[in-house]
């Protein structure tokens, strides 16, 4: 063992003496493969860290939201069909919903009026989102006005701004009472945006919706799993859209490493002669090889990697953000909280160091096993 | 030091500081954990369906509340508005066949409903 070890040290050192020879070159290839891998490891860990976040959150979000669809849009709900919901079997609980948009002319960005089911505040008074107070400039106990739909002038008093932990969900929010809302929207009285059900048995949701539709053909039911779906799947194509940006980038690296690999230089296929005929076999000098691509591969991946991590989760992906997070005028101000998946980890690493490191080997070997004497004449 | 010893002290340098992205990644995660259970209180009383990344229009506010015709709610071939629409990709509804859509708009087959 110890032998091996040896012969092994003695190996790198060879190895690292011949890259040091061609050192612009290999130093070259080193920085474009650290690049390749931080831009790759930052998306991957960029996206997962935020459909995380949302299947997290979301995971509290109602179990059943029902809509009722009007020629294919989605409409008020009317009075009575709460009632008509309640004698499905297996609905624990049925609570109308109100909430609308609003534009608001002077930050030029659309608002989410709500009325919240518990804990509203009083007629007159609303509570704001965090991204909304540093849009307008409020702050506890200060007065807003907005202009209704029907042109009629509304004034409240902000009770309470939401917590900055919040804002990635919150961040738009305006929360009013029941009264004041109808108010404002002129909304009629019984009718309700959509419903929120919950259901006892969280086995029986998809039998429930089953229930929902056939008992009311024009309602779309929308469930929990689905939510959470749609958040994997924006963040899936968002990470494709990135990746495909990027695809330039790692087709041009492919045949850059492709080059570096496959076709060797005169100049190391004299070294391997010269190696040969001073007696080094050829597994030698194809375990020196294999040091070599394991060398730059490993130091690229692993370098590439930290760096993609301090990126992300403490710069907070400055360089990528507005392509990976998108924008809006009242965009959230958040700090994603970090996960890391290991099988996109091994995957990142089987497709980054496994392909050079084989890739040197081939031509390698073919040298190695030609006679030494044509390998220098050649 | 022999540059194999340098290059492999490096390589375990590089090896611990690898492993110690897990170990902060581990540590964020737990300083956060108040911060989390306050979004999950405030969606769980709220109702809240969505994210509010995008506030532009509704299918990008909620999109997981947007009915199957709100990206193209001008006319059928009617483009895109908003800049966000191009990042967050159209709903899965829209590349499902359409003999799906409408009272099962959801996922749920139509031969569930009918049962």
């Amino acid at each position: 063992m110890k032998l091996w070890l040896a012969k092994q040290r003695y190996l790198i050192d060879f190895t690292l003496a011949s890259l040091a020879r061609r050192k612009a070159r290999n130093l070259g290839l080193l920085f474009v493969y650290i690049v390749l891998v931080f831009m790759l490891a930052s998306v991957t860990l960029y996206t997962h860290a935020l459909r995380q976040e949302a299947a997290r959150v979301l995971a509290a979000s109602p179990e059943v939201i029902l809509q009722r669809m009007v020629a294919g849009r989605h409409d008020l709900i009317p009075p009575g069909y709460q009632e008509r919901i309640g004698r499905i079997r297996g609905v624990q609980k049925v609570e109308g919903r109100l909430w609308g948009y609003y534009y608001d002319a002077v930050t030029k960005a659309n608002y989410t009026f709500m009325v919240p089911a518990e804990n509203a505040p009083a007629a007159g008074e609303i509570i704001v989102g965090p991204a909304l107070e540093r849009a307008r400039g409020l702050a506890k106990n200060n007065g807003i006005s907005f202009r209704s739909y029907s042109g009629k002038l509304h004034t409240f008093i902000v009770a309470e701004v939401l917590p900055q932990a919040s804002e990635l969900v919150s961040a738009d929010l305006v929360l009013m009472s029941e009264a004041s809302f109808r108010a404002f929207f002129d909304y009629p009285a019984g009718h309700y945006t959509d419903i929120a059900l919950s259901v006892a048995n969280p086995l029986e949701v998809r039998n429930v919706a089953v229930k929902l539709a056939a008992a009311l053909p024009d309602a779309r039911p929308i469930l929990r799993d689905e939510v959470l779906r749609t958040y994997a799947s924006i963040f899936d194509w968002r990470e494709g859209i990135v990746l495909a940006l990027l695809s330039a980038a790692i087709l041009a690296f492919g045949i850059l490493a492709w080059e570096k690999a496959s076709g060797l230089s005169a100049e190391e296929k004299r070294e391997i002669g010269i190696l040969k005929a001073i007696g080094w076999e050829t597994g030698d000098v194809i375990k020196m090889k294999f040091w070599e691509g394991l060398l730059i591969s490993l130091t690229a991946f692993l370098i590439g990697f930290v760096a993609a991590y301090v990126h992300v989760f403490h710069f907070s992906a400055s360089l990528f953000e507005p392509v990976l997070k998108g924008w809006a005028v009242l965009y959230p101000r958040f700090q994603l909280t970090p996960h890391i998946d290991g099988v996109q980890v091994a995957t990142l690493f089987f497709f980054t160091v496994v392909p050079y490191a084989a890739a040197v080997l081939v031509p390698i070997w073919k040298a190695a096993i030609t006679d030494p004497d044509s390998v220098m004449r050649s | 030091m022999r540059p194999a010893d340098r290059a492999l002290l490096l390589l375990l340098a590089g090896v611990a500081a690898f492993t110690l992205c897990f170990a902060d990644a581990a540590r964020l995660r737990g300083a956060a954990g108040a911060d989390e259970a306050e979004r999950t209180r405030l969606v769980a009383q709220l109702r809240l369906t969505d994210l509010a990344l995008f506030t532009e229009a509704r299918y990008t506010r909620h999109p997981s509340q947007a009915d199957l015709h709100s990206a193209f709610q001008d006319h059928p071939l009617a483009f895109e508005h908003f800049p966000s629409g191009s990042l967050i990709g159209p709903p899965p509804g829209l590349v499902q066949s359409h003999s799906k859509v409408g009272g099962d708009g959801t996922a749920i087959p139509a031969a569930e409903v009918s049962k």
